[in-house]
């Protein structure tokens, strides 16, 4: 009973916030036994990155054209890297855990869901930060890129921001393996793709036929790449990025509750329908 | 409903379980029962134990008081607090151990059980004494406990699978065939665990078992599950008498029809639960 009473006596908040911090903590962990792996993804992410950097001076046309072109299709790989990051490891938090086996010992454990996707979040925004910042430094080796004006702190703020709606939105795609363990995970690659293809990562979304712009409106990562490029490019403050700033802020206050009630949906359904278990 | 210590110190029944019915899809318009009417309690300080070739529905029933699956009708209650509207309470109360140990296997014991005691509310500063504690008295050499899962035996690995639910002193334990698969000795230990966790840690258990000296050594009743249906429940020597046999293989074979072994291996007694959830998968 020792235990027990004591957890009993613990308030609610504490015992979430020990949940949060135990799930960061795995995934620290885990990143620390693949580290093999890890550094395989990052040197790829790394030299895809530079592949994509090469294509900027071989198009542009004097020095100041290419490095222009050559920093704004870097600002767009580095910002994909980290959100489809942040997106990857929220949407996998149930496959991931079905292939390792644990799934039942984590959803039959008393923390919430919320702390659960928490801590998978919390986690994914550290990791990512410091590999873009790993990826930064081998990238600026290789090339002369135009930031003499930037803004860093109004960058900052910005995919401060967007990592809010990006863990929400991630939350929303981490049901779909819970509804089938079979297709479910295959499905949240879509979600990834048509952010990729929407979202203005290497390209201006002008250029994307005129039916399929409007779709930018609901990608997080269009507003943010945005917002980063004026600020980074141009200087440009944080007041006068508003406009993608609102957009952004709505959907941080929407992604994350909407993710997580349904969620619990998809909880609900897994339950009732025998799927939360170890084996698709 | 809010839950105190007084109101679970309060509750006679560890385990209450009332007309528990659950199916599963097979495909469109046909269902198979993988529980029908369970009803039985489980006593404060009491070890049941639950026989049943696979396929009977021990796992489900283990999964519905695990509250990892939602009983189509029927109640049950731990430390009479509903499962099924309360499951976060019942949950602080429960855990289990089963078959498969379960683990990320490239972490450690102790990264795994660390992780086990978090989501429980049990902070680093409480749980490492207690890691260092429990797998001292479980006989694990504590200079492997920085080793990956994946390097140790399965005997060890259940050891751990024990120590982990240990770590989070449940009032209520499930295990689910736990010594399935072991070699002999690992058995015996992992036995011996669950005989000291029903003496020291004044925890009720519900024992899934296929292994019928096991269920006879260790458990105050026990019940036989026959697809999906409860039809026997009472002491060993209770259950000799009712059914006139000497040996609990032999009530088991009078109750069933079939001999233990030939009931772990007959595939049409699989299908009522593992199969049919498994397709209940795929049809999603």
């Amino acid at each position: 009973m020792d235990v027990v009473s004591t957890q009993l006596q613990k308030p609610g908040w504490l015992r979430e916030l020990i949940a949060i911090w135990g799930y960061a903590q795995r995934n620290y962990y885990l990143s620390k036994r693949y580290f093999l792996w890890e550094v395989v993804w990052l040197v790829y992410s790394t030299m895809n990155a530079l592949t994509i950097g090469f294509i900027g001076v071989g198009v542009g046309g004097d020095a100041e054209e290419a490095a222009t072109l050559t920093t704004f299709l870097l600002i767009g790989t580095l910002l994909w890297s980290y959100l489809s990051m942040i997106f990857d490891l929220l949407s996998e938090t149930v496959s991931w855990e079905r292939w390792e086996g644990t799934i039942e010992y984590t959803f039959m454990a008393p923390s919430s869901r919320a702390a659960q996707l928490l801590g998978m979040g919390v986690y994914s925004v550290l990791y990512g930060i410091l590999r873009m910042i790993i990826m930064l430094g081998a990238i600026s080796l290789f090339f002369d890129m135009s930031l003499g004006n930037a803004n860093y702190l109004a960058a900052l703020g910005i995919l401060a921001i967007c990592s809010v709606s990006l863990v929400g939105f991630g939350m929303v795609a981490a049901v779909m393996p819970l509804l089938s363990p079979e297709k479910g995970q295959q499905v949240t690659s879509i979600f990834t793709a048509v952010l990729l293809l929407i979202s203005g990562i290497y390209y201006s979304v002008d250029v994307l036929p005129g039916w399929m712009q409007p779709l930018a409106n609901i990608s997080p990562v269009y507003y943010a790449l945005d917002g980063i490029r004026n600020a980074l490019l141009h200087g440009a403050s944080f007041s006068s990025q508003w406009h993608n700033v609102w957009p952004l802020i709505i959907m941080g206050a929407i992604f994350p509750p909407l993710g997580l009630w349904l969620f619990r949906l998809g909880e609900q359904y897994a339950k009732k329908t025998g799927l939360l278990k170890r084996t698709g | 409903m809010r839950v105190t210590i007084t109101h679970v110190q309060r509750a006679t029944n560890a385990l209450e379980l009332n007309d528990i019915e659950k199916k599963f899809r097979k495909k469109r318009g046909e269902y198979s029962y993988a529980l029908k009417g369970v009803s039985f309690n489980v006593r404060r300080g009491e070890v049941v134990g639950i026989l049943g070739p696979n396929g009977s529905g021990k796992s489900t029933l283990v999964r519905v008081v695990s509250t990892l699956t939602l009983p189509d009708a029927g109640t049950v209650r731990v430390f009479d607090v509903d499962a099924v509207a309360n499951p976060r309470e019942v949950q602080r109360y429960i855990n289990r151990v089963s078959v498969e140990a379960s683990f990320f296997k490239k972490l450690s014991s102790l990264e795994n059980l660390i992780f086990g005691a978090k989501l429980y509310g049990v902070s680093d500063r409480e749980s490492k004494p207690r890691i260092k504690a429990i797998l001292e008295s479980i006989g694990f050499d504590h200079k492997r406990v920085g080793e990956p899962m994946e390097h140790l035996s399965r005997g060890m690995q259940q050891k751990i699978a024990l120590a982990r639910a240990l770590l989070t002193s449940p009032m209520l334990m499930l295990l689910d065939e736990p010594t399935t698969g072991l070699d002999p000795r690992s058995k015996r230990d992992v036995q011996r665990l669950i005989r000291t966790i029903k003496k020291d840690h004044d925890s009720s258990i519900l024992l899934c078992t296929h292994d019928m000296s096991e269920a006879e050594e260790l458990c105050d009743r026990i019940g036989i599950l026959l697809n999906g249906e409860l039809i026997a429940l009472d002491t060993p020597e209770g259950l000799k008498r009712q059914y006139g046999k000497s040996s609990l293989e032999d009530v088991f074979m009078e109750a069933t029809g079939t001999s233990i072994d030939e009931a772990d291996f007959a595939p049409e007694e699989r299908m009522a639960e593992d199969e049919a959830e498994a397709l209940a998968g795929k049809v999603a």
